[in-house]
C-alpha cells in the first residue's frame, strides 16, 4: 500500500494525463453504481423510520424521533424472542442436517459405476432447485391439504388413521420445513460437493488401495479430510447468515397459516407481516434494523474466522 | 478410478439416488395427475397418483382464462429477458472497471460494492424507498428493479473472470492501437467471457422467472402486469384468506378455482421450467463449480 502511494506521488505529473483515460472506466461503472445507490444505499437512509414515531398525517419521514422506543416495544413482546429463536434454530438445523446429508449422499453418489445413470439421477434431484417457492407451496398443498390431500386420503385413511389437519398442527412443521428445505437444495448441494470430490487426486485412493484400505477407510481418511476445508467454509458462511431466513420457505410452504406462527415465524416473515398485514411500518423497519445490525456483526465475525483459517477464502 | 469402485458401494449409491430421484419427481406427477382428475373424484378421494376418473375440465377452464394467464406469461418473459440483459450488462461493466487495479478510487468502489453483501436496509426501508421516493408501485419497474437487477456476487464473479482470463497483452496492444476502454470491453472482454455471461445470466434469469415477492409487494391484486408467479401467489393468498376468515368475507369459494383447476394452473406455471431445465442444467453445474465468491 505504502509503496504504491509513494509511487503515485512521484508520477504526479503523468497522472494528470492518465485521468482522462480513466473516464470511460468510470462511465462503465456508473449504471451499476446508480442501481446500488437506489437499491442498497437509499434504504439505509430509510432505516431512520425505525427510530421515529408513526405519523399518519404527514409524510413517512416526518414522525417524531423516539429513538429506541420502537425497539423497546418490539422486545417487550414474545414476538422478538419467537422469531429470533425460530430463525436461529432452523438455520442450525439446516446447517447440521443439510451438511451431513449432502456429504453422505455425494460420497455414495460418486461410487455409482454407471456414469450415464448417475447423470440421470443428478438431473432428477436438481429439478426442485429450479422451481419457485410458490410452486413448492402448491406441491406441498397437494400432499397435506386437510380436505383433498394425498396423505390424509391415500395414506392415513387406508391405515385407519384419522385425518390430520396439517396446516393447524404446529408440532409437525419443524420436520416438514426441514424436509422441504433439504428436498429443494439437494440437487444443488450434490453438484457443489461433487465438484469438490472430483478434484481429489485418484493417486491417493490408489495408494490407499495398494495398502489394503477398505472403502470406508478411504472415505474416512482421504475424502472427508479433503472435504473438510470446504465444509468448514460453507458452515461458517452459513453461520454468518444465521439471522436471515428463506422467506419463501417460511411463508409459502405453511400457507401463512396463523395456527402455525409459533413454529414458522422467522425474522423475515414477521417483518413482512408487520408491514403488509398490520401496516405497522415502524415495527417492521425496527425488525429489519435488528436483523441487519446483528446479521452484520455475525458476518464480520464469520469473515474474521475464515480469514484466520484460510485467507484466500475470506469474503473481503 | 473405475477399478477402485466397489460393487456394494455402487449399489448403495443407486439405492439412495433412486429414493431421492423419486422424491424429487413424484410431487410433480401428483400435481399433474391432480390437474387431470375429474372434479368430483378429486373432492371425494382427494389428490391421487392414480385417479379413478380423468377429466380435462380444469384445462378447458384455464383456456377460457387464457387472457389472464397468457398475459402473465408475456410479463414473465419480458421481465426475465429485460431484467437479465440489463442486470448482466451493468454488472459486467462495473466488473470490468474494478478489474483495473490501477484505477484511482478503485478501493472506494470495491468497498461500496462489498458493503452491500454485508449490510442492507431490510425489507421495509427498501419498500418505502421504492414506493415513496420512486413510486414504482403498479409499474413494470416494481417487478424489474427491487433486489433482482444485479448484486455484488454477479460483479465479483465477472471481475474474477476478467482478472484471470483476459490476456493482458491483447488488451495492452489494443490500447496502444488507440482503442477506447469501451471498445476493449465490448470487443475483447465480452467475447472472451461468454461462459461467465451465460452462468450469471442463467442465475439472474432463474431468479426473475421464479420471483413472486416483488409482485406481492409492488403490484396491487388487480394490476394487469402480474407475472405468472404473481398470479399463482394471488390464488394462494385467496385460499389462505378463506381458510383464516371463514365467516363474513368478501372472497367466496365461487371466486376460487376449484380443487383441480388450482393444480392445473400450477402445472401451467411450472411446465416451461421442467421442459427447459435439461437445457439449462449444464450451466448451473458450471456455476456451482465456480466455488465461493470473494473479492
Amino acid at each position: 500500500m505504502k509503496a504504491t502511494s509513494s509511487l503515485r506521488l512521484e508520477n504526479k505529473p503523468r497522472k494528470k494525463i492518465h485521468w482522462k483515460s480513466y473516464i470511460p472506466l468510470y462511465l462503465l461503472a456508473l449504471p451499476a453504481l446508480i442501481y446500488l445507490l437506489i437499491n442498497n444505499y437509499l434504504p439505509l437512509y430509510g432505516m431512520q423510520i425505525a427510530f421515529r414515531e408513526l405519523d399518519f398525517s404527514g409524510s413517512i419521514f416526518s414522525g417524531k424521533f423516539v429513538w429506541f422506543d420502537n425497539f423497546k416495544f418490539l422486545f417487550a413482546t414474545d414476538n422478538a424472542w419467537i422469531m429470533t429463536r425460530n430463525t436461529v434454530l432452523y438455520n442450525l438445523l439446516f446447517i447440521v442436517v443439510g451438511t451431513v446429508f449432502s456429504v453422505a449422499v455425494t460420497i455414495l453418489f460418486n461410487e455409482i459405476m454407471s456414469k450415464k445413470i448417475a447423470k440421470f439421477y443428478q438431473s432428477a434431484v436438481l429439478i426442485p432447485y429450479f422451481i419457485s417457492m410458490v410452486i413448492v407451496g402448491y406441491l406441498v398443498f397437494a400432499f397435506l391439504s386437510s380436505d383433498n390431500g394425498f396423505i390424509n386420503h391415500s395414506i392415513l385413511k387406508p391405515l385407519g388413521i384419522d385425518p390430520i389437519s396439517w396446516y393447524s398442527e404446529p408440532k409437525y412443521w419443524p420436520f416438514i420445513l426441514l424436509f422441504i428445505h433439504t428436498w429443494k437444495a439437494m440437487g444443488y448441494n450434490l453438484m457443489f460437493y461433487t465438484a469438490r470430490i472430483i478434484t481429489i487426486s485418484k493417486d491417493y485412493y490408489e495408494a490407499a488401495k495398494i495398502d489394503g484400505a477398505t472403502k470406508w477407510q478411504q472415505i474416512r481418511h482421504i475424502t472427508l479430510p479433503l472435504l473438510k476445508p470446504v465444509i468448514i467454509l460453507t458452515t461458517i458462511l452459513a453461520i454468518g447468515r444465521i439471522f436471515y431466513s428463506d422467506f419463501g420457505l417460511f411463508y409459502q410452504v405453511p400457507m401463512n397459516s396463523g395456527a402455525l406462527y409459533d413454529v414458522t415465524t422467522t425474522i423475515d416473515t414477521y417483518s413482512f407481516r408487520a408491514l403488509m398485514n398490520l401496516g405497522d411500518i415502524t415495527m417492521s423497519t425496527a425488525t429489519g434494523v435488528y436483523q441487519s445490525v446483528v446479521g452484520f456483526i455475525l458476518i464480520l465475525i464469520a469473515n474474521a474466522v475464515i480469514k484466520k483459517i484460510s485467507k484466500e477464502d475470506s469474503l473481503f | 478410478m473405475i477399478e477402485n469402485k466397489d460393487k456394494r458401494w455402487s449399489v448403495a449409491g443407486h439405492f439412495i439416488m433412486i429414493i431421492l430421484s423419486v422424491l424429487a419427481i413424484a410431487p410433480f406427477i401428483l400435481l399433474l395427475m391432480s390437474s387431470i382428475t375429474d372434479e368430483g373424484t378429486a373432492l371425494q378421494n382427494g389428490y391421487s397418483f392414480f385417479p379413478q376418473k380423468f377429466s380435462l375440465d380444469a384445462y378447458s377452464y384455464i383456456a377460457t382464462q387464457w387472457g389472464l394467464i397468457g398475459r402473465g406469461y408475456l410479463v414473465s418473459i419480458f421481465v426475465t429477458i429485460v431484467g437479465t440483459f440489463v442486470g448482466v450488462s451493468i454488472s459486467a461493466m462495473l466488473a470490468y472497471t474494478l478489474s483495473k487495479h490501477d484505477l484511482p478510487g478503485r478501493g472506494l468502489l470495491m468497498f461500496l460494492l462489498t458493503f452491500t453483501m454485508l449490510f442492507n436496509g431490510g425489507l421495509t426501508s427498501t419498500y418505502i424507498v421504492y414506493t415513496q421516493i420512486f413510486h414504482i408501485k403498479d409499474t413494470i419497474f416494481g417487478l424489474l428493479l427491487p433486489n433482482l437487477l444485479m448484486n455484488a456476487y454477479f460483479v465479483i464473479m465477472f471481475k474474477n473472470y476478467f482478472e484471470h482470463t483476459l490476456p493482458g497483452a491483447l488488451v495492452e496492444s489494443a490500447r496502444i492501437d488507440g482503442a477506447t476502454e469501451f471498445k476493449i470491453f465490448y470487443k475483447i472482454a465480452v467475447p472472451l467471457s461468454v461462459p461467465m455471461f451465460v452462468t450469471v445470466g442463467m442465475t439472474s434469469a432463474l431468479s426473475y422467472w421464479n420471483d413472486w415477492t416483488n409482485g406481492m409487494y409492488y403490484l396491487s391484486t388487480n394490476s394487469n402486469i402480474q407475472s405468472i408467479q404473481t398470479l399463482l401467489n394471488n390464488i394462494n393468498e385467496n385460499i389462505k384468506f378463506l381458510q383464516q376468515n371463514n365467516v363474513g368475507t368478501t372472497v367466496t369459494t365461487a371466486d376460487l378455482p376449484s380443487v383441480t383447476v388450482r393444480m392445473a394452473i400450477a402445472v401451467v406455471g411450472v411446465l416451461p421450467m421442467l421442459l427447459l431445465f435439461p437445457l439449462f442444467q449444464r450451466w448451473f453445474v458450471n456455476g456451482a463449480t465456480e466455488g465461493a465468491v470473494k473479492e
